[in-house]
């Protein structure tokens, strides 16, 4: 459903991305693994449409849209949330920008994923991974098919991050939008995703794609496999490359 | 709210002790009332002339609120005028700039010969004293957005009137509410100079004449109502802020 095609970026004199090529298919859960400053945000810029490529295209279900908006669901770092509206109100806010809102459908995901007594609550008296829960669910329900998730779960520690990732993959499975998501940690790219993308750093390039081949449901287990393990260190060869340099 | 009460609490006391000094020195010294009337004459005066006063507490709480309103409808207008449409900023802001520096007891006549003793040069001089702060204060708040705010919205195809609206403009409330509180304080003070001017009620009226009558006692008593009305239009102002603006740390 989105493919990419040489995709070439500069920042002026910087290069940040060189000849990129990935695809996306339908209900697929693709990661993107990549150094910091290697030019991820950068991609997903070019995705969203607010920055144009100096050469490549970008096709979204068989229609090029380098430079057009509104055509892809994000969920950024930060939690962004607006903090005068209320939870209820903020998870409606990107389906807003399109038309009236569902608020029913909203209501019924915040009960699903255990907000719903906090759905009158202000953004300031939520906990982190509750923020990010928010966000998650802003993004599902505007009605765009490809979500793109730009290290949502960095900014957590590590016992909500885990937490985290095993209540994305529920919701996730239930409800299976493709997925663009940009990380830079190992584990959590072979936990979450079908497909990896590793990108080396900047001027980033595709440095290999590797597919995951545990099944799904997931669960914390799998982190405890030699399988697990061994596609880890895989991947940690070509990281190593990256740091060697 | 007990720690709000501490601290105006604390000013108070403070407040009581210097007009207690002042009574004491003007008790010592023996100053005639005409030239500085002691706290209890003045609290005595207020007590006396309440009844009188009335009307003119009336008359320029209208005039003020009125002035007010116009006068940040005005500055909220300028303002979201100058942020979206920069070309217009770089001609008018200058402009709005010199607007301040003519002196209000310059301009003030002049517009009563322009206009006449009637309500318009009055609002005008309110206007004029009270728009500035709401603009300042308002363009500051749409420029403070925060930004990882602001690339949300262009990431999931926000338009520039939707990012105003849904976000600039919420944004900088509790700014300005800030210059609201600003403009408060000066559309009084605004209200009271054009009363000089030329009014058949209001406190500025009756400051000056009390003031050609050597009835200090009076213009002391006026001053304490300008005080009192300040008060009152800032604590309602803080209430309406109270209420609209949610979610967010408590300000000052
Ligand atoms: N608007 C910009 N102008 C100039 N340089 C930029 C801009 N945005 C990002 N960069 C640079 O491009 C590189 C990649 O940034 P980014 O895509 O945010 O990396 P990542 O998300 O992988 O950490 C960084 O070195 C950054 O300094
Ligand atoms: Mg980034």
């Amino acid at each position: 459903m989105l493919t990419i095609n040489g995709l070439d970026k500069a920042y002026g004199d910087l290069s940040v991305l060189k000849n990129i090529n990935l695809h996306v298919r339908d209900r697929e859960f693709v990661a993107i693994l990549g150094p910091s400053g290697s030019g991820k945000s950068t991609l997903f810029q070019l995705i969203g449409g607010i920055i144009k490529p100096e050469h490549g295209t970008i096709t979204l279900n068989n229609e090029v849209i380098n430079g057009k908006k509104g055509l892809i669901s994000y969920m950024p770092q930060q939690p962004s949330l607006f903090p005068w509206r209320t939870v209820l109100e903020n998870v409606v806010l990107a389906a807003e920008l399109t038309g009236k809102p569902n608020v029913e459908e909203a209501k019924q995901w915040l009960e699903k994923v255990g907000l719903a007594e906090f759905e009158n609550s202000y953004p300031i008296d939520l906990s982190g991974g509750m923020r990010q829960r928010v966000s998650f669910i802003r993004a599902l329900l505007s009605k765009q098919s490809l979500l793109c998730l730009d290290e949502p779960f960095s900014a957590l520690d590590e016992f909500t991050r885990i937490k985290m990732q095993k209540w994305l993959l529920s919701v996730w499975e239930e409800n299976r939008k493709s997925v663009l998501f940009i990380t830079h940690s190992i584990e959590e790219a072979i936990f979450l995703a079908d497909r990896i993308y590793v990108l080396s750093k900047r001027p980033a390039t595709m440095k290999a794609e590797i597919t995951v081949p545990f099944s799904r449901p997931r669960n914390e287990s799998l982190l405890e496999t030699t399988e697990f393990f061994d596609l880890k260190q895989q991947i940690f060869q070509y990281i190593k490359e990256e740091i060697v340099e | 709210m007990q720690q709000m009460w501490q601290r105006g609490g604390k000013s108070i006391v403070f407040l009581l002790l210097l007009f207690i000094l002042w009574e004491l020195l003007v008790y010592i010294t023996a100053t005639p009332m005409w030239l500085l009337p002691a706290p209890s004459d003045v609290i005595k005066e207020i007590y006396n002339g309440i009844w009188e006063f009335y009307g003119h507490l009336i008359s320029t709480m209208k005039l003020t609120l009125l002035g007010l309103s116009i006068g940040c409808s005005v500055g909220l207008f300028i303002a979201i005028i100058l942020y979206r449409l920069p070309k217009a900023n770089q001609v008018l802001y200058p402009l709005l700039i010199l607007s301040q520096n003519i002196p209000t007891i310059v301009l003030a006549p002049l517009l009563i010969i322009w206009f006449g003793f009637d309500l318009l040069p009055k609002l005008i001089v309110i206007s004029l004293v009270c728009f500035f702060p709401i603009v300042v204060a308002s363009m500051d708040g749409f420029r403070q957005t925060a930004p990882e705010l602001k690339h949300y919205m262009e990431m999931v195809g926000a338009s520039r009137n939707q990012i105003f609206w849904k976000l600039e403009m919420p944004h900088a409330l509790p700014s300005i509410f800030s210059g609201l509180k600003i403009a408060a304080t000066y559309s009084v003070m605004g209200a009271v100079i054009s009363e000089w001017l030329g009014a058949k009620q209001g406190i500025g009226v009756y400051m000056t004449l009390a003031q050609s009558s050597f009835r200090i006692d009076r213009v002391f008593a006026a001053i304490f109502f300008i005080m009192l009305l300040s008060l009152l239009l800032f604590g309602v102002i803080r209430l309406v802020e109270k209420l609209m603006v949610k979610g967010r740390k408590e300000g000052v």
